[in-house]
C-alpha cells in the first residue's frame, strides 16, 4: 500500500513539476480530508430518508439519460 | 393604567420591536428581491407581453410559495450555524455534499454569466459599452465585500434591494386602467384555457421563484449575520415581507409590459426596455435601471453564496466579517466568479443565449436535491430540536417542494425538447 502512495506521488509531480504538482497534491489531500470528515451521514437513515434519496438518485439517473440523449441527438444534427 | 399610557406602552413595544426588526432584516428582504433577478424581471415582461394582466393571480400564488420554502433556511441557518452545503456533506455524506456543491458551482456561474448579460443589455440602451459597464460593476462588488463587515455588507445590498421597486413609479408612468388590472388580473383563469404556451409560461414563472442559489445565501447570510434561535421570528418576519416585495415587484412589472406591450412579440426584458424608451424616454430609463438592478442584486447574492459554499466544504475563514487576508480564498472565490463570468459575456460571439438555457435545464439538476435535502434536515430532531418542522409545515412544504419540482422539472425538460410544450425557446 505505502509503495502505491510513493508511486502515485511521484507520478503528480513527474507529469506536473514540482510546483503544480504540490498544488495538486494539497487539493487532493484536502478533498480525500473532506471525505473523510464526513464519512458517516449524521442524519438518522429512516425509512423515509432511504426513501427520498432513493427517489433523487432516479431523478438524477433519468435526467443525466436526457441530457445523454440531448446531445446524441445535437451530435447527430451537427449542432456540435 | 389609562388609555393614553396604553397607548404610550404599545407604542413604546412596537418602536422597540421595529428597531430589532431593521437591526436583524436583510437576508430575506435581500434574497428575495434578488429572486426578482434578470431572468426573473425577463420572465415577467414577457409573460405581461404575451398574456397582458390575466396572470397577475398566479404571481399571488408565488408568495407563500417562496415563503415557505426561504423560511426553512432561516431556522436551519440559525440552530445549526451551518451553510445549506456544510449541512448536506455533515447529513448525507460526501457523495450528495460533492454533487450538491459541484453542481451549485457550475449552476451558480451560469447564472452569474446571465445577470451579467443582464446589466450590459441594460446600460447598452444607456449607449454604455458592456467592458465599461462590467469593470464598474466587478469594481463596485468589490468594494462592497472588502469593507470587512457583514452588517456594512447587508444595508449597502439592502438599498439597491430597494432600488428593484422602481418598476412601481415606472407601472403609474404608463397609467394602467385600475379596472382592468383587478378585473383581468385578481381572477383566476386561464386566458385561452390551459394550452401548451400558457403551460410553459406558468412553468417558467414558478421555476424563476426559487432558484438553488437562494436556499444557499439565506442559510449562509443567517450564519454570517449571526443569528441566533432567539432571532428566528424576526428573519421569519424579514422573509414574509420579503416575499411579499417580490410578488408586488413581479406584478408591477407585469403591469408595465402589459399595458405597453401587450400583444408584441417580446423576447427578454432589454428588448423590452428598449422598445419602452422608444415610447417614453422616462419610462424606459426606469425599465432599464431595474433590469440593471435586478442583474446586479442577483450578481452580488450568487456569487456571494458560491464563496460560502466553497468556504464551508473546505474549511475556510468565510465570513464578510473577516479582512482580505483573514478569508484569502473566500475573497478569492467572489473575485475569480465575477471575473470569469464577466470575462465570458465579452467574448465576441459567445453562446449568451445558449448559456441562458443551459441554465435553466443545470437549475433542474440540483433545484429537487437542495429542496428535499431542506424538508430532511428540518425534520431532523437531533440537530433542530423543538424548531424541528410541524406536520402543518411538512404538509405545506412538501406540497410546495413537489409542485416547484415537478414545474420546474418539465420546464427544463421543455427547454431540452422545445417542441414537448409547443413554446418558448429551447436547446
Amino acid at each position: 500500500m505505502e509503495q502505491v502512495v510513493v508511486y502515485s506521488m511521484i507520478r503528480i509531480e513527474h507529469i506536473f513539476g514540482i510546483r503544480a504538482g504540490g498544488i495538486i497534491r494539497g487539493w487532493t489531500d484536502k478533498i480525500t480530508e473532506i471525505n473523510r470528515k464526513y464519512a458517516t451521514p449524521k442524519i438518522k437513515m429512516s425509512r423515509g430518508v432511504k426513501f427520498a434519496l432513493l427517489i433523487l438518485r432516479v431523478y438524477l439517473i433519468i435526467l443525466v439519460v436526457l441530457l445523454g440523449y440531448k446531445f446524441w441527438t445535437m451530435l447527430q444534427e451537427g449542432v456540435i | 393604567m389609562d388609555l393614553g399610557s396604553t397607548f404610550f406602552y404599545k407604542y413604546r413595544r412596537f418602536i422597540k420591536a421595529l428597531k430589532i426588526y431593521l437591526l436583524l432584516a436583510g437576508p430575506g428582504l435581500i434574497v428575495m428581491l434578488a429572486d426578482n433577478d434578470a431572468g426573473g424581471i425577463t420572465t415577467y415582461s414577457v409573460t405581461g407581453a404575451t398574456y397582458g394582466y390575466s396572470l397577475i393571480w398566479f404571481l399571488l400564488l408565488l408568495l407563500p410559495v417562496a415563503y415557505v420554502v426561504q423560511e426553512m433556511t432561516v431556522r436551519l441557518g440559525a440552530v445549526t450555524k451551518r451553510g445549506h452545503a456544510e449541512a448536506i456533506f455533515d447529513a448525507f455524506g460526501p457523495f450528495w455534499g460533492w454533487f450538491s456543491f459541484l453542481d451549485l458551482t457550475l449552476v451558480n456561474w451560469l447564472t452569474l454569466i446571465t445577470e451579467f448579460i443582464g446589466m450590459t443589455a441594460a446600460m447598452s440602451i444607456f449607449h454604455i459599452p458592456p467592458v465599461f459597464t462590467i469593470a464598474i460593476v466587478t469594481v463596485v462588488m468589490l468594494l462592497m465585500v472588502l469593507q470587512g463587515r457583514y452588517w456594512t455588507w447587508e444595508k449597502i445590498a439592502i438599498v439597491f434591494a430597494v432600488l428593484n421597486l422602481i418598476y412601481i413609479p415606472a407601472a403609474f408612468l404608463v397609467h394602467p386602467s385600475v379596472g382592468e388590472v383587478i378585473g383581468q388580473g385578481f381572477i383566476p383563469h386561464f386566458p385561452g384555457g390551459l394550452d401548451n404556451t400558457l403551460f410553459f409560461f406558468l412553468m417558467a414563472n414558478i421555476g424563476t421563484t426559487i432558484a438553488p442559489w437562494m436556499i444557499f445565501f439565506q442559510q449562509s447570510a443567517v450564519v454570517d449575520k449571526g443569528m441566533k434561535e432567539k432571532d428566528i421570528p424576526f428573519g421569519q418576519m424579514d422573509t414574509l415581507i420579503g416575499s411579499a416585495f417580490t410578488v408586488i415587484v413581479a406584478i408591477f412589472v407585469v403591469i408595465v409590459s402589459g399595458t405597453v406591450l401587450y400583444g408584441m412579440q417580446v423576447d427578454s426584458a432589454a428588448q423590452a426596455a428598449t422598445i419602452m424608451m422608444g415610447i417614453d424616454p422616462w419610462l424606459g430609463t426606469f425599465v432599464a435601471i431595474g433590469l440593471f438592478d435586478a442583474g446586479f442584486l442577483g450578481a452580488i447574492c450568487i456569487s456571494l453564496s458560491s464563496s460560502w459554499a466553497f468556504g464551508e466544504v473546505f474549511g475556510w475563514a468565510h465570513s464578510l466579517n473577516f479582512k482580505i487576508r483573514e478569508a484569502p480564498w473566500f475573497y478569492a472565490c467572489y473575485l475569480f466568479a465575477i471575473l470569469t463570468a464577466g470575462a465570458v459575456v465579452l467574448i465576441p460571439e459567445a453562446p449568451l443565449v445558449l448559456i441562458t438555457l443551459f441554465v435553466q435545464v443545470v437549475a433542474v439538476t440540483l433545484l429537487p436535491a437542495a429542496l428535499v435535502f431542506l424538508i430532511l434536515l428540518l425534520n431532523n430532531e437531533e440537530t433542530m430540536g423543538k424548531y424541528k418542522n410541524t406536520h402543518a409545515q411538512n404538509i405545506a412544504g412538501i406540497v410546495i417542494v413537489a409542485v416547484i419540482i415537478v414545474l420546474s422539472t418539465l420546464f427544463g425538460i421543455s427547454t431540452l425538447f422545445p417542441g414537448l410544450f409547443g413554446a418558448g425557446g429551447g436547446l
